[in-house]
């Protein structure tokens, strides 16, 4: 469904990531891991079309997305969070997923029919008439899944929406994610949390010094040396 | 009905029927009020909406008024053939502001210059050219009319004050229904937070080219009005800047991004401006730029205790 092939970035002369590849099936649920700075975000925003890679290629559903611009990267079928929230703060919680339901709907009823349905599933329903800027960060981090959403994305790029969850905060979100990959949706997200990465993702990639350096199942992961070594230490007994 | 509506309801009865309650000067006030009303709700559509800062909308008031004006000063030709060349003019400009701004990343205080540039260039530029009068100004046949001549925009009072409570009715019904509409949330969710806009979907360039679109068609019409209901045009006035602040006093005080703010916020302004000089004079003190001040004293207390205008504040008291 998405694949990448050998992409590098480099930002004034640092490289953040050198040829980097991994593919992501229809269906399944991957995540990107490693140490901060290993260049997790940086091919996030590549396929986000934020900036677009100096070499190499990326394919979602057989076409080339590298170089386009974020809003046609979303068009195309990926959605995206934020790891640092960006809520429409000034909007009603249901006027900022309305936002995002407005890319498949036309009209008003309709974006706020998608909208409704959306925060209800993501526990939100409760709070739908809030400003945005009245909730908490928990709240707003699943603000930014639910808008999201809104667009009907085939592919749901996560980043870290876990990062500053309580454990059963973390929980629930596992939960939605899971329902939602059930009917479908192929998610990517990257993640510090181990606790949701071993609980959600099938395939995992390990990235250190902007290069995969691992890729496979999770029990195949945390028994990696190379990953043990750069990464995971003593936390792979979580 | 909601309470909002009846509120609007009422006052727009009370609105068509002036005329007929109050005499010449109180209605050149109210004349005035919405003038600045409509021209403010027109500025709010790219400010309040889209979040796009034009510090410089007299441009378009001032092109405006000189398309029609020259139309009518050198062909005879009435403001409803002026009106088409106005706004042809006026977006043309704002496309051409607007891409050079969004096209090469102008935004924010940047994207103000850029309109205050704009608007004082074109000011130079008019100065210079004499075929529309020059710095001498232009000045349009005026001949004391008691009928209704609606075809060349040519009667009495009565007929300007009804031609802008039209325009602003329509003003607000249009942005009411922008508001709701796609534009709407697009305009909204860019003036928030322009890359999380960008990253549901939203093509920023295109949706910020079409609220300048429309800001400055909307503007060009209150040229058209002005040039017809002053009928003598100065670059020198028509362009100043203090005429593109003054345009936008309005909609700050009464609440910028909200319907109702750019009416109250022209009701307020005018009145106690209007009374102030009055008052003052009737003491027999005459203070050049005392306007100005009280523009300042407003500004000021309305961003220390009114931060978002005063209409939110009232909509909220009234609960409307």
């Amino acid at each position: 469904m998405l694949s990448v092939n050998g992409i590098s970035k480099s930002f004034r002369g640092l490289k953040a990531v050198s040829n980097a590849s991994f593919e992501i099936s229809e269906g399944s649920i991957n995540a990107l891991i490693g140490p901060n700075g290993a260049g997790k975000t940086t091919i996030f925003n590549m396929v986000a079309g934020v900036f677009p890679p100096d070499s190499g290629s990326i394919h979602f559903l057989g076409k080339a997305i590298h170089g386009l611009r974020p809003d046609e990267v979303c068009a195309a079928g990926i959605g995206r969070t934020f790891q640092i929230v960006k809520p429409f703060a000034g909007l009603s919680v249901l006027e900022n997923v309305m936002v995002g339901a407005f890319l498949r709907e036309r009209r008003e009823p309709g974006a706020r029919r998608a909208a409704t349905t959306i925060l209800e599933r993501l526990q939100l329903g409760p709070k739908r008439d809030l400003p945005a800027s009245a909730l908490t960060l928990p709240d707003r981090k699943r603000l930014e899944v639910a808008r999201a959403l809104a667009t009907r994305p085939k592919l749901l790029l996560l980043d870290e929406v876990m990062a500053g969850l309580r454990p059963t905060e973390c929980d629930l979100m596992v939960e939605v994610f899971r329902g939602l990959n059930r009917e479908g949706l192929t998610i990517l997200l990257i993640e510090h949390v181990m606790r949701a990465v071993m609980a959600l993702a099938q395939h995992i990639g390990v990235l250190h010094h902007g290069e995969v350096i691992a890729r496979g199942a999770p029990q195949e992961i945390v028994r990696n040396p190379a990953v043990l070594e750069s990464y995971l230490g003593e936390e792979a007994e979580v | 009905m909601t309470r909002a509506s009846a509120a609007l309801a009422v006052l727009a009865i009370v609105l068509i029927a002036l005329p007929a309650m109050v005499g010449n000067y109180a209605l050149s006030v109210v004349t005035l009020i919405l003038y600045f009303a409509y021209t403010g709700q027109a500025w709010n559509v790219m400010m309040g909406f889209a979040g796009q800062l034009s510090l410089g909308h007299a441009l378009y008031v001032g092109v405006g008024a000189y398309a029609a004006g020259g139309l009518f000063f050198h062909y005879g030709a009435g403001p409803w053939a002026g009106l088409w060349l106005a706004m042809l003019l006026c977006v043309a400009l704002g496309l051409v502001i607007g891409f050079l701004a969004f096209r090469f990343g102008v935004s924010g205080v940047y994207f103000a210059l850029l309109t205050i540039a704009f608007a004082e260039f074109t000011r130079v530029g008019f100065d210079h050219l004499d075929w529309l009068g020059g710095p001498g100004g232009m000045f349009l046949r005026v001949a004391q009319r008691d009928t209704w001549d609606i075809l060349n925009f040519r009667g009495p009072p009565l007929m300007y004050y009804y031609a802008i409570l039209f325009l602003c009715g329509a003003a607000l019904a249009l942005c009411n229904l922008l508001l709701k509409s796609k534009a709407g949330y697009y305009w909204q969710a860019i003036r928030e937070n322009e890359e999380a806009a960008q990253a549901l979907g939203i093509n920023t360039f295109r949706w910020k080219m079409l609220a300048v679109a429309i800001s400055s068609a909307m503007t060009s019409v209150s040229g058209v009005f002005f040039a017809f209901y002053y009928n003598n045009l100065f670059p020198e006035q028509i362009f100043h800047i203090s005429r593109s602040i003054e345009i936008i006093l309005g909609p700050i005080i009464g609440g910028v991004g909200t319907l109702f703010g750019p009416i109250l916020g022209a009701a307020v302004l005018t009145l106690l401006s209007d009374g102030i000089t009055e008052g003052l004079a009737a003491m027999g003190w005459e203070i050049p730029g005392i306007k100005q001040v009280f523009y300042g004293v407003v500004l000021l207390a309305v961003i220390m205790f009114l931060p978002n205008g005063i209409w939110p504040f009232i909509a909220r008291k009234l609960k409307l």
